[in-house]
């Protein structure tokens, strides 16, 4: 297989969930060249396509991870507290077996981001699933929109105002580094305007501004070209962000974790920001301690576009679970429960045209369970990635190991916490007291 | 006139006092006798029974069946629809000793020191720990509080989820709890040869067989002198109970190899009873842990496959493929990063989907603990005479959208009330919203 494979496929007979257009039972969905290109009943298979009879099962969107870190070899460029000049699409690792992890839990694309060790991160990147390329690049989803990381809060403030001992140790500090560094990316694109239209009028003799990478990307979120993703926990640090880029003119935002966003989700709603959040998280460190696993479906019902996220290997493998668990709290309808985890994601990394339902025209990214994705019992079966089979749990191999005698006595127990990459992955040389509370 | 303004400004003062005096009061749990009427119930020991009535008095489960009177005075709440269930058990947590994961001055589970038997996380179980609410409203009524750190952390405690002391919580089981040697590497990081690690493994084996031989010897002494003169040794003391077979040693082991070094190790040293906890690699190794008639705590099952290679459900199956194997198998959450006990039902929950007998799941957060831990005749079921620890909800526990609706602990009825719960109700229509008027 190779990442730009496109498939064809017919799913015959299953109760398919769009998501964006209701529920369709005993439909088929048939895939042309990794699009779909037909949703209805008794539709005739194609001569020599691949078909798939889901009788009895449940067939959704993919499902969309807002924030991750599996598939990069580096997380966090934890040495400024502004590295908006590094990019996450650098350090693709298409073999890391997180990546068949996720789809054996239905996930067929993820947010690959920058840790939150800094106040603006580095840039991040949608990567799909295409488990089996060894092509980074072919990971990559073309055409997604630049995303890009901040932090607030605990984790900024005690990587540079605790280990590094500068500015920002506080939530003040944060603030401030914030709007000094778009001031300046403000002032660098004037400069650059004023230079290119001078520059061809007679006689002009000024010289070219020193072009600046980190200047440059912090312009592109000034010009819209950006969207933010933001790790933040407490409901005045969000506020705060919301007046920022109120006053900058940043439209595109969405909120990271945002364990406090229920308190302030009127002016979420108002500012049309996103919220991507844990299902149930909560205790591991001061600022998530007055959380509530009501969080997503306070913010669904104010009007929040909301997701549910992992930041987790293997929480990723069960986000449909995670989702469910708002209808435990909070009573969210099924519909409503399953955009958490597809189109609201989807919306959030500008990727909803793409992907994140199920309608004729987008991609054939597909997870189809037995038992309903939001029931403790549904369990994916094949997962699906631009009309390609990527995972397939009748024939899922039970030693993963390539090119090794399978009989080969291996008694050591590697535990795989390297598959636990979190936030503040590669910061932990700053603190002696990092046994718990990571995110 | 005076005389009407002032009665009604008193009586308004009074309201208001009342009214504050209301809204400022923490909901607190109620006891009496209950009737749960026109349930389905779960007793878990005595199969199921329809449209039945479970009757609490004093503390206890006094009535469970279909032709129940009810004594006169009870409250009676009528179940039409729903399910009753025993308790959840939760056996391997640190609730209460543990408020902020990141902070340690909130982090009571693990002590200086690697002999420290003695150490009772009774004594550290906070009984006001936000996350206690949090938990029992979803159903768990009892969690395992277990220390942590080196080879002898502490004794662990089983505690129900409501009381004002410690005592009050007590619920009949202690156990000294052992982090058996670990043989592997740690991680990724551990960048220690082949011969460090296994002078390292060696040298901790070592020190378990030296204490376990003192303490074996201090019982010796002991019983020799009729407890006069073995001298004061808190450790060894807190070791004699294992070592005479009265108390249960838990022992925590992930990894297959040592899995293996454990059952040599137990039945070198005829240690009477014994629990594995963990082992989330028992899968491998189930038949010899079944041979040896030890049962496990294994969990949580939300976790990732402890092998790069390992088929990726693996440890969702494990618990499923240990019972099959004959195991007695126990399932914890684990969750003490997130405090997400509450989650237990879904751990179980997993280990169905991907393999396990549904009723061997239930039994595993029910049942099976009480017995392992010597308390059957008092929780774990549904049964005429054992403590009223029970919960009524409106579907299969194990379901994600259920919903818990009441909670009895040791014939408490608790409110169904929580921070998480009221941070809801306080913010889900917030007022004032985005304008303050």
């Amino acid at each position: 297989m190779f990442g730009q494979d496109k498939g064809n496929m017919l799913i015959k007979n299953a109760t398919v969930l769009t998501v964006t257009k209701g529920t369709l039972t005993e439909t088929d969905v048939l895939v042309k060249d990794g699009k779909i290109a037909q949703i209805g009943k008794s539709i005739a298979a194609p001569q020599g396509v691949k078909v798939i009879d889901a009788t009895g099962l449940f067939v959704m969107p993919g499902i969309i991870d807002a924030h991750s870190h599996i598939a990069i070899d580096g997380i966090n460029e934890a040495t400024s507290p502004v590295t908006a000049e590094v990019f996450e699409g650098d350090v693709v690792n298409p073999l890391q077996m997180g990546i068949y992890r996720a789809l054996g839990g239905g996930v067929t694309a993820v947010h690959a981001m920058h840790g939150s060790a800094n106040a603006i991160g580095g840039q991040c990147e949608t990567l799909k699933l295409r488990w089996g390329t060894f092509d980074a690049d072919a990971m990559k989803m073309e055409g997604a929109p630049r995303t890009i990381k901040f932090a607030l809060g605990e984790n900024p403030t005690r990587v540079h105002g605790e280990g590094n001992n500068i500015v920002p140790r506080t939530r003040m500090g944060v603030e401030f580094v914030i709007r000094k560094s778009f001031s300046d990316a403000k002032k660098y694109m004037e400069d650059w305007d004023a230079y290119n239209k001078n520059r061809q009028a007679p006689g002009f003799r000024g010289a070219a501004p020193v072009y600046n990478l980190r200047l440059e990307t912090l312009a592109d979120i000034l010009k819209g070209n950006i969207i933010i993703h933001c790790h933040s926990y407490r409901a005045d640090e969000i506020f705060m962000l919301l007046k920022v880029c109120k006053d900058f003119g940043i439209k595109r935002l969405t909120f990271q974790h945002v364990n406090e966003g229920f308190k302030v989700a009127p002016e979420l709603a108002a500012f049309g920001a996103g919220a991507s959040v844990f299902s149930d998280w909560w205790a591991y460190k001061f600022e998530v301690y007055y959380s509530t696993a009501y969080n997503a479906a306070i913010l669904t019902k104010n009007g929040v576009v909301t997701s549910i996220n992992s930041d987790d290997a293997e929480m990723m493998r069960h986000l449909y679970h995670e989702a469910g668990k708002t209808q435990k709290y909070g009573q969210l309808t099924d519909e409503e429960a399953l955009a958490l985890i597809t189109i609201n994601p989807a919306k959030q990394l500008g990727i909803d045209a793409r992907t994140g339902s199920l309608e004729v025209g987008k991609d054939a990214d597909i997870a189809i369970f037995k038992n309903h994705p939001l029931s403790i019992y549904g369990v994916p079966q094949f997962t699906i990635v631009d009309g390609i089979v990527r995972f397939d749990r009748a024939n899922d191999p039970a030693d993963m190991r390539l090119l090794v005698d399978p009989k080969q006595n291996l008694d050591e127990t590697m535990f795989s916490e390297k598959g636990r990459d979190n936030c503040m992955d590669g910061t932990e040389f700053l603190f002696t007291d990092n046994s718990q509370g990571k995110k | 006139m005076k005389k009407i303004q002032l009665f009604t400004g008193l009586l308004s003062a009074l309201l208001c006092a009342l009214v504050f005096h209301i809204d400022a009061q923490n909901p607190k749990g109620k006891f009496g006798t209950f009737a749960l009427t026109n349930a389905t119930i779960e007793t878990v020991t005595k199969g199921t029974i329809r449209n039945g009535t479970v009757v609490i008095s004093n503390g206890k489960i006094t009535a469970v069946g279909e032709n129940v009177s009810i004594p006169q005075g009870a409250e009676t709440i009528d179940c039409k629809g729903l399910y009753i269930y025993p308790g959840m058990i939760d056996s391997g947590t640190n609730l209460g000793l543990s408020e902020v994961g990141s902070d340690a001055r909130t982090r009571d589970f693990s002590e200086i020191g690697d002999i420290i038997p003695q150490m009772k996380a009774l004594t550290a179980v906070n009984p006001n720990a936000t996350a206690i609410p949090v938990t029992r409203v979803s159903g768990i009524t009892t969690a395992l509080a277990v220390p942590s750190g080196d080879l002898f952390p502490g004794t662990a405690a089983l505690i129900n989820l409501h009381g004002y002391t410690p005592d009050q919580m007590f619920a009949g089981f202690e156990g000294v709890v052992m982090e058996f040697p670990r043989s592997g590497r740690r991680g990724f990081f551990d960048r220690r040869t082949d011969e460090e690690v296994k002078k390292a493994n060696d040298n901790a084996l070592k020190r378990l067989n030296e204490i376990w031989d003192r303490a074996v010897q201090y019982h010796k002494v002991d019983s020799a002198t009729n407890g006069k003169g073995a001298g004061y040794y808190p450790e060894m003391q807190a070791l004699m109970p294992v070592v005479r077979g009265e108390r249960t040693l838990l022992i925590e082991v992930n990894p297959a190899k040592d899995i293996q070094a454990v059952l040599k190790w137990v039945k070198e040293k005829k240690v009477k009873k014994v629990v594995l906890t963990g082992v989330s690699e028992g899968w491998r190794v189930a038949d010899e842990i079944a041979k040896a008639k030890i049962p496990v705590i294994t969990g949580g099952i939300l976790e990732l496959p402890t092998r790069e290679y390992d088929r990726y459900d693996q440890s969702y199956a494990s618990a499923g493929q240990m019972a099959k194997a004959g195991v007695k198998v126990i399932i914890r959450s684990a969750e003490n990063g997130n405090q997400n006990f509450r989650n237990l039902p879904y751990h179980a929950g997993f280990a169905v989907a991907y393999g396990m007998d549904k009723t061997e799941a239930l039994k595993a957060i029910t049942i099976t603990p009480a017995e392992v831990f010597g308390v059957a005749d008092k929780i774990g079921s549904i049964e005429v005479g054992k403590v009223a620890n029970l919960f009524v909800c409106d579907g299969d526990p194990f379901e994600t959208k259920t919903q818990i609706k009441n909670v009895f602990i040791a014939g408490w009825q608790m409110p169904m009330v929580s921070r998480q719960t009221l941070l809801y109700d306080e913010f889900l229509k917030r007022d004032p919203g985005v304008n303050k008027n």
